[in-house]
């Protein structure tokens, strides 16, 4: 039993981290139907920005936590910028060109953040240093690190704030607006083109924010650790409906809590046959049969294809 | 049309002769000419899945990786050594003719995409693409794992001592001689993949123009006006999956066969985007641009790894010759998406009006 508990907070945790970044890709989504293939590297970039901010200051003695909070605040800004950008150079001149265009030049993209990042911090793996407390908090039995802790109340507290912002002010309207129709939405005195702008400066904030709390959790950073949380991310976007801020939060915990059941129980259910290696198929799995039974996800309106 | 023909002539003999040419300046350059035309196969296989029926595969390398394994399984010692009662019942190894393997391999790969495509059809475009993409990896994971409890791949290790090609008693492996010209391996290696191209640019064309291709590219351009034209859209997506699977088998086969030996390593997901850009940045559903396409993005950045020694020394180390390439492929995917949206060598536009019968 105290596996189960240990292992639903793990999940919970890998969980929030997912939701975090597919938000990123889900909103993306659904203003401009594009796979933002590029944004587990925003990720990747956030982590890297965050890890030369804390090596450069180390010496300066400032207590753990406030040197986290400054270099979550550069790699917030560095992301937002980068991601402003790649959507001004590689996406938006492509907006009225055959589906499959934008597509590749996010996979472009993607490849070419990660080389650049090669070439910037060098291709070994980096240590990511302890800023927080490493002593664990015993929950009776289970136990919870201040990081994870942080993992969940930061993605408690953004998702809270992007969920207000969306549903509650002017560019969260415009937002909704834009994904529901762009040109009626210019009709009504939106600017499409802000408003998509405005949807990759927040998505790349989360998925910094993200970034940061990944390498703090695993402590390492390297140029490809953006791969596997943004194809994880990605399914946790579409196991909740793309498209959906509701079901990527659902699909993102969902896919982190079979992910670790799964590496967590595998082994022992099937007598050291399938180890914990087999829990990456596990959420593919879930996914596959999810999407057989829901064709549009878990929280995923049943749309008309367009002609 | 006689210009035609008299052109035609003159690449096939281009094609026949730049082995020959290029194996003076070494074997690297053969071997890359011979995997660029590996990548045309691919690409003309994927270009039937994305390009005709317009279906996004971004597992597609699974395909590939199922032919490779079929074939380093059929003809390597690989079984034989980790399975006690396999080495009793051969015991020189197995080593299946190609006669049986090739066809094992592309009914292996074809089968698995139907497989895969039964449960997924139903699914809109980018869901689709999530799901191929997460059978590649799934198809990786095995390959990566399967070394227990049974050993079937070796794990990250690979399989190797691969049986090269071999047909009618004539070995793809070893140089010949004719006439004191001596023609290596990788030079015959080159003209098996050539006469394979061939045969799949045949095919692809008469695909294309067939019932089955315009069926297809119905579904493409308009699923439910498709169906509503008596087209069995579900088994026509069903059969353009297993057709672009088998192209993937086939080919993973004749790599194994080529490079004797195979890995999970060279089948990871970035190969598989890798074919979808040689597609789309060729030109989709046009097999001149697929082509083109394929050739550009499998031999450019190789010929480039020769080319760009010196900088390594420039640049302090930073820049050696695989971050060139792969940074030169980032830049074109990126580049020619930018400056032609439809592709290099795109097909010609549709909507306009058809020609008058004849009468």
């Amino acid at each position: 039993m105290e596996t189960f508990f240990q292992q639903i907070i793990n999940g919970l945790v890998l969980g929030a981290m997912y939701a975090l970044v597919a938000l990123g890709y889900t909103m993306v989504y659904g203003i401009i139907n594009l796979i933002n293939f590029a944004h587990g590297e925003v990720l990747m970039v956030g982590a890297l920005v965050s890890w030369t901010v804390v090596t450069m200051l180390a010496g300066a003695g400032m207590p753990g936590w406030s040197l986290m909070a400054i270099s979550l605040v550069c790699a917030i800004v560095v992301c937002a910028a980068l991601n402003f950008t790649i959507e001004k150079l590689a996406y938006r001149p492509l907006r009225n060109a055959p589906r499959l265009a934008p597509l590749i030049t996010a996979m472009g993209m993607s490849l070419l953040l990660q080389t650049l990042a090669m070439i910037i911090w060098k291709p070994n793996p980096k240590p990511y240093p302890q800023l927080l407390p490493t002593e664990p908090i015993n929950l009776g039995g289970p136990v919870i690190s201040v990081t994870q802790c942080l993992i969940l109340g930061v993605t408690a507290v953004v998702l809270a704030s992007l969920m207000y912002l969306v549903n509650k002010t002017k560019l969260g309207r415009a937002m909704r607006a834009t994904a529901e129709n762009p040109r009626v939405a210019a009709l009504m005195g939106v600017k499409p083109d802000m408003v998509i702008s405005a949807t990759f400066i927040i998505g790349a904030a989360l998925a910094a924010i993200a970034g940061v709390m990944w390498a703090a959790n695993y402590g390492t950073v390297g140029h490809m650790m953006g791969f596997l949380p943004g194809l994880k991310a990605f399914t946790a976007a579409v196991l909740g409906g793309i498209g959906n801020l509701g079901g990527a939060v659902v699909g993102g915990i969902l896919l982190g809590l079979v992910e670790a059941l799964g590496a967590g129980y595998l082994g022992p259910l099937t007598g050291g046959i399938l180890g914990s290696q087999y829990a990456d198929i596990f959420a593919f799995a879930a996914l596959i049969l999810v999407l057989t039974l829901r064709p549009s996800g878990l929280l995923g309106e049943r749309v008309a294809d367009r002609a | 049309m006689k210009n035609k023909i008299i052109v035609f002539i003159l690449s096939a003999l281009a094609l026949l002769a730049l082995p020959l040419l290029a194996q003076y300046f070494g074997q690297g350059w053969v071997r890359i000419m011979a995997l660029a035309l590996l990548y045309v196969m691919l690409a003309l296989g994927l270009n039937i899945v994305v390009g005709y029926a317009g279906l996004l595969d971004l597992g597609y390398v699974a395909f590939y990786a199922l032919g490779a394994y079929m074939y380093a399984l059929l003809a390597s010692p690989h079984l034989s050594t980790n399975f006690p009662w396999f080495a009793q019942m051969f015991p020189n190894g197995l080593h299946t003719p190609v006669w049986a393997i090739v066809p094992l391999a592309a009914g292996l790969a074809a089968l698995a995409g139907i497989v895969l495509g039964m449960p997924v059809l139903k699914l809109r475009g980018d869901y689709l693409a999530i799901v191929t993409l997460g059978f590649g990896e799934i198809i990786r994971v095995f390959m990566n794992n399967l070394e227990q409890p049974i050993n079937l791949t070796n794990g990250p290790r690979g399989i190797d001592s691969i049986d090269s090609m071999s047909m009618f008693g004539f070995s793809f492996g070893k140089a010949i001689e004719i006439g004191g010209y001596r023609i290596s391996s990788v030079v015959l290696y080159y003209y098996l993949f050539l006469a394979l191209v061939v045969l799949s640019v045949i095919i692809c064309q008469h695909l294309e123009t067939s019932r089955i291709g315009r069926a297809w590219m119905a579904i493409r351009e308009d699923e439910i006006a498709a169906k509503a034209m008596g087209i069995n859209t579900r088994n026509m997506k069903l059969l353009a999956f297993g057709m672009g699977a088998t192209f993937g088998g086939v080919s993973g086969a004749m790599f194994a066969a080529f490079q004797g030996f195979v890995s999970p390593e060279s089948f990871s997901l970035q190969e598989s985007v890798l074919i979808v850009a040689m597609v789309v940045l060729g030109g989709m559903g046009h097999i001149p641009g697929v082509i083109l396409g394929a050739v550009l993005l499998a031999a450019l950045p190789e010929v480039l790894r020769y080319v760009a020694g010196p900088l390594h020394q420039i640049t302090g180390g930073r820049l050696d010759a695989s971050i060139l390439r792969q940074l030169l492929v980032a830049l074109a995917m990126i580049g020619i998406m930018l400056a032609r949206p439809r592709g290099l060598w795109p097909a010609r536009e549709h909507g306009r009006a058809a020609p008058a019968p004849v009468r």
